[in-house]
């Protein structure tokens, strides 16, 4: 129930608003969120903009997961990928291998 | 590879899981963490993180889903007032099928009661502008992320002049209720993690008592698996050290303070009451009921007859959703209670526990 969707502020009339994603747009309330801009990306819930994505934050979580796949990209992975060709895109964890 | 995609990316979470795996290891014992929010249960079910995690760690869905925790008696409540032929109940629908003492909205509504289902508050009140003759009432429940669109929709109806828009006050309040499983010695949990969309609302500085006064970390995780796992890494790592703290790992949308407006419109209509918890009995401070000056919009203030509540036989929601037992140690489990054909309120629900481990982990073990 508390899901919650973000989508992009692309147009405002007092303290209504429309947001988009993927082609879908949805009119919505501003009222808790008076100082959004168009351009913002909100977080939707039941048809209240109930917080805006903070876009430097967002920046810095994906270079620290960019930087983690880099670095195991670099480093090799602790053990051999399965060359069974049987479609797995994940291996079984292993133990012990710290 | 979008950067998005990121959060969901397999490398990532074989990454994470490895190093989970490594810090598993310095833990002094198998641990038991919990998170609260039916959004997390239904992520980690459908990413199947579970069955990756090493055995050392045991993670369980606690109260999170708003439409399990709400007490039988609400539901007998709402139909007794939908008896009446000039009123019409709004829900949400993740509600319309949970079972009541003697029924649900489903079949009250098969059977003639007045009964929509809505997407937002904002529905119900356009539904009571257009009746003036009926009375509408919403069945407000939900958390602090859903509370606040409930009280905008008051503020609306104040403004407007709406007077035939009341709602079933049900709301709760997720920190009273973290409180109370934090010194449940039945539950014996090690640490949290909290709830991404209710903390954009609360913020995520209320949360400090569970390090501060029960030495237990907590973390406002977002619903990617990425997301998820690198909460739960925190967590380990924190129990592993034996140094409790709060961390937001969801500022992206998450602040210190969270939604002021939010809170002060919560603040306006309603105040901190005491309220049931299915499975957890009564919590202080829990629940929000109107303020004096909104009697008016309480479709509560009068008093009706009710049935004793009485919860379906053999049902161990209440197990469930204190993180005593796993969905599947439930006789009813994918037996006499699927999704199809429900017997207690987690199974309804897609967020509830027992929904997501029949959707997702069933077919697993």
């Amino acid at each position: 129930m508390c899901l919650a969707i973000p989508m992009k502020l692309i147009a405002r009339q007092g303290s209504s608003g429309v947001v988009e994603l993927e082609g879908v747009r949805r009119s919505i309330s501003l009222a808790l969120m008076p100082e959004a801009r168009t351009g913002d990306h909100l977080l939707i819930h039941a048809g209240y903009a109930i917080g805006a994505v903070d876009e430097k934050e967002a920046a810095e979580t994906i270079r620290l997961l960019q930087e983690m796949a880099e670095a195991e990209q670099r480093d090799g992975p602790p053990g051999p990928e399965p060359q069974d060709g049987g479609g797995r895109a994940r291996r079984p964890p292993e133990r012990n291998q710290a | 590879m979008t950067k998005d995609h990121l959060f969901q990316d397999a490398r990532i979470v074989r990454i994470l899981i490895e190093r989970l795996q490594a810090a598993a290891l310095r833990l002094p014992r198998r641990i038991t963490l919990m998170e609260v929010c039916g959004t997390h249960t239904h992520a980690i079910g459908a990413a199947g993180l579970r069955r990756l995690l090493p055995e050392e760690i045991r993670l369980v869905s606690g109260p999170g889903c708003p439409v399990c925790v709400t007490p039988v008696g609400y539901l007998d409540h709402a139909e007794a007032l939908a008896a009446d032929p000039d009123t019409v109940l709004c829900t949400f629908g993740d509600l319309y099928r949970v079972p009541s003492s003697r029924s649900s909205l489903e079949a009250a509504a098969a059977a003639g009661a007045r009964v929509r289902i809505v997407y937002a508050a904002d529905d119900a009140l356009e539904f009571a502008r257009e009746h003036p003759g009926l009375r509408v009432v919403f069945l407000a429940i939900g958390f602090e992320t859903t509370a606040p669109t409930i009280a905008a929709a008051l503020a609306k109806a104040e403004d407007a002049g709406i007077p035939n828009f009341q709602i079933l006050p049900g709301n709760k309040r997720v920190a009273p209720a973290l409180a109370a499983l934090a010194t449940d010695p039945a539950a014996r949990l090690d640490g949290f993690l909290l709830p991404g969309h209710v903390s954009v609302i609360t913020g995520s500085r209320c949360y400090a008592f569970l390090s501060e006064q029960h030495r237990l970390p907590a973390v406002v995780a977002g619903f990617t698996a990425a997301d998820i796992l690198r909460a739960v890494l925190a967590l380990v790592e924190m129990v592993a050290a034996g140094r409790p703290a709060l961390l937001n790992l969801y500022g992206r949308v998450v602040t210190e303070q969270g939604n002021r407006i939010a809170q002060e419109l919560i603040e306006r209509f309603f105040e901190p009451a005491d309220a049931v918890w299915r499975g957890l009995g009564n919590i202080p401070g829990s629940g929000l009921a109107l303020r004096a000056p909104w009697t008016g919009r309480n479709a509560a203030a009068s008093p009706v007859e009710l049935p004793p509540p009485s919860e379906p036989p053999g049902c161990r929601c209440g197990e469930v959703l204190a993180g005593r037992m796993d969905p599947p140690e439930c006789p009813l489990f994918a037996r006499a209670c699927t999704p199809d054909s429900p017997v207690g309120a987690c199974m309804v629900s897609s967020e509830g526990s027992c929904a997501a481990w029949y959707r997702h982990e069933r077919r697993a073990r």
